[in-house]
């Protein structure tokens, strides 16, 4: 029973995490000890020291700060205003704080006004639509578009739209990447001929592709009142990200072990077998490999592209906080940025899970 | 050379055309092997000519880099033919097929695949019209003969070398072709698996009485195995030096033959043969 539990830990990625149940057994009391300490406490030492250095860096850099505004305010007005600045800021007043790197607790703060935020911003959507319920029946019965919320999106709002996008361009990458790929693996003569292509494209920065992508959408969607921005956005991410797969797939298929592929000439295999039967199982782990690669790189140019699109999504998010300038926009920022590392750590591991699922030698991928 | 003329086969060349072609399964006819190369042609083999009779088990030694595996590919129909002519039951063969399995040097299962499955891939291609269950009895039987009887359900990539080349055995039979080519199927193995091999290939090839061509480094395999043992010359230009007639009863035991008389004098002559 929890041995099974072990391999499933394994399995998720949740390793460091055997020990622990290891020792709730009573199994080898000394040497489960030393794991939980490598695997468990240490990590978490790293932790609290990283959170100390910042803490102390911020500390550093609030003096700072606070030091240059004090001075400023003495040059320019006379030790009156100094003193007036130094009691101002020890007052722990809004508008003169120095704007600098935020604190850990900061952060924390800021963490829990934006759930608080998202709290409000949901029930006020929730009455919303219980208010509009009745009204919105009706327009559907007259023909007329339905009243929707048009209010501020929360931070999770802005998590899930980005999730969202995410997911739509990391599929467009997969349709376009994955057949292209295996067509392209399966034909020397096309291979030589589109490599250049792919090799040119392939190192094109995110910022391009949007370009490349607003021309084109924006030409064809003048008409219609589709939201422009989330396909230009998900487009994008498609585009950058799909580089990977698709040199992946390309090796995978090229690359099918010549023993295997005599075995499928033997047994005269048609052309949909042997491609569906032999070249695609044998080069999945490879294609595996290049989604992850894909998904990561996905997630990664999705922030760079609402930023610039603005398209709403994470990306936005932190774009508008840092152009707000508000007391607590710096510690917002820092909010988002863990929250898209630790989405992003999650997306990966998700892709390893799978990734150790299809590929059939079990002791490849790490 | 003595031994060569010493061959009581009646249905080489001398024999009529009638008698010829109807005991003749495999005809090797003046086959030649070009590769070109920057500095001219590079030819591996030159004017081999060889016919391996019905139910006849041939195997080919020779150096290392002397056209053996060409040869065999060839005869797969993997490897184009530069000059002359292979047919099977005077039939010219046209690239590969399921008529001639092949067992390969590496057991070149796919990975991903049961067992069970590896060997069904082939006889699922060449029956088509039976049903799944009478598929599935064929693949059974001949993984139960190579003694995998508990693991048909097992992955590939689970089973030992040994093991998987105990499947690529299962699945060369599973499909019933006329003719076994055998390229160096145990070289890979240690010693001990090497000859459990050998017993369980000899063991299901006695029932089978399949026509096989195997190409083989081990002079002790090549005498146990074979009904006539082909000497192949080094190449470049390599062709057939010599043939020797392997006159053991069958069903043969291992232990019987190594204590025969003749072995010894077989074993020279290959030996004499390899070392000129």
């Amino acid at each position: 029973m929890s041995d099974k539990l072990i391999k499933i830990v394994r399995f998720i990625g949740l390793g460091f995490l055997e020990p622990i149940i290891r020792l709730s057994r009573g199994e080898e009391t000394k040497k489960n000890l030393t794991e939980i300490l490598k695997k468990i406490v240490a990590p978490l030492a790293s932790t609290l020291l990283f959170i100390l250095l910042w803490q102390s860096g911020a500390t550093a850099l609030y003096n700072t700060e606070a030091e240059y505004r004090i001075e400023k305010a003495f040059k320019d007005q006379g030790q009156k205003a100094a003193d007036e600045m130094t009691a101002c800021i020890e007052s722990g007043e809004v508008n003169c704080q120095p704007n600098t790197l935020p604190s850990p607790s900061q952060v924390k703060a800021s963490f829990n006004s934006l759930l608080k935020d998202h709290k409000t911003i949901s029930a006020d959507k929730k009455a919303f639509k219980e208010k509009t319920a009745d009204l919105n029946k009706k327009r559907i019965a007259e023909g007329k578009d339905p009243i929707v919320y048009t209010g501020r999106p929360s931070f999770v709002d802005q998590i899930i739209t980005s999730i969202k996008t995410v997911f739509a361009g990391f599929l467009l990458a997969i349709f376009i990447a994955v057949p292209i790929g295996v067509v392209i693996g399966l034909s020397e003569t096309l291979r030589s001929s589109i490599n250049w292509l792919i090799q040119i494209f392939k190192p094109v920065s995110p910022v391009v592709w949007l370009l490349l992508v607003f021309m084109i959408v924006k030409t064809l969607t003048k008409d219609s009142d589709a939201d422009s921005s989330f396909i230009i956005s998900f487009i994008s991410v498609g585009l950058c990200s799909m580089w990977a797969t698709l040199v992946n797939t390309v090796m995978g298929v090229s690359t099918v072990d010549k023993d295997i592929l005599n075995v499928a000439k033997v047994l005269k295999l048609g052309p949909f077998q042997k491609v569906f039967k032999v070249i695609l199982p044998s080069s999945l782990p490879l294609i595996f490999t290049g989604l992850r690669i894909t998904l990561s790189v996905a997630w990664m140019v999705l922030i760079a592209i609402e930023l610039l699109a603005q398209s709403p999504g994470l990306g936005s998010f932190v774009w508008e906080e840092f152009q707000n300038g508000a007391n607590d926009s710096n510690s917002k920022i820092i909010v988002a940025m863990f929250v898209i590392g630790i989405i992003g750590f999650l997306l990966d591991r998700i892709m390893l899970t799978i990734q150790k699922f299809v590929s059939f030698n079990k002791n490849e991928g790490a | 050379m003595a031994l060569l003329s010493k061959n009581k086969r009646p249905d080489i060349i001398t024999e009529n055309g009638i008698e010829y072609t109807s005991k003749v399964m495999l005809d090797l006819q003046d086959l030649k092997k070009v590769y070109p190369t920057p500095k001219g042609d590079y030819v591996v083999l030159e004017h081999l000519n060889l016919q391996i009779m019905k139910e006849e088990f041939v195997t080919i030694i020779g150096h290392s880099g002397c056209g053996k595996t060409t040869m065999l590919s060839m005869i797969a129909g993997l490897n184009p033919i530069s000059d002359g002519r292979i047919s099977v039951l005077s039939n010219p063969i046209k690239g590969p097929g399921p008529d001639r399995g092949v067992i390969f040097q590496s057991p070149s299962l796919m990975p991903w695949l049961t067992t069970l499955e590896n060997v069904m891939l082939g006889v699922r291609q060449v029956f088509p019209q039976a049903k799944k269950k009478q598929r599935e009895d064929i693949c059974k039987y001949y993984l139960s003969k190579v003694g995998l009887e508990g693991s048909f359900y097992k992955k590939a990539s689970e089973l030992s070398q040994g093991m998987q080349q105990r499947v690529g055995i299962a699945r060369a039979f599973a499909i019933k072709p006329k003719v076994l080519l055998l390229d160096e199927p145990f070289g890979m193995l240690d010693s001990l698996t090497r000859g459990e091999l050998q017993d369980v290939l000899i063991e299901i090839w006695n029932k089978e009485k399949i026509t096989a061509v195997m190409i083989t480094h081990d002079v002790d395999e090549a005498i146990f195995l074979a009904d006539r043992v082909v000497m192949m010359t080094s190449g470049p230009r390599a062709k057939i030096g010599d043939i020797l007639d392997i006159e053991f009863k069958r069903p043969r035991s291992r232990k019987a033959i190594i204590e025969h008389n003749d072995y010894y004098k077989y074993r020279k002559h290959l030996i004499d043969f390899l070392e000129h």
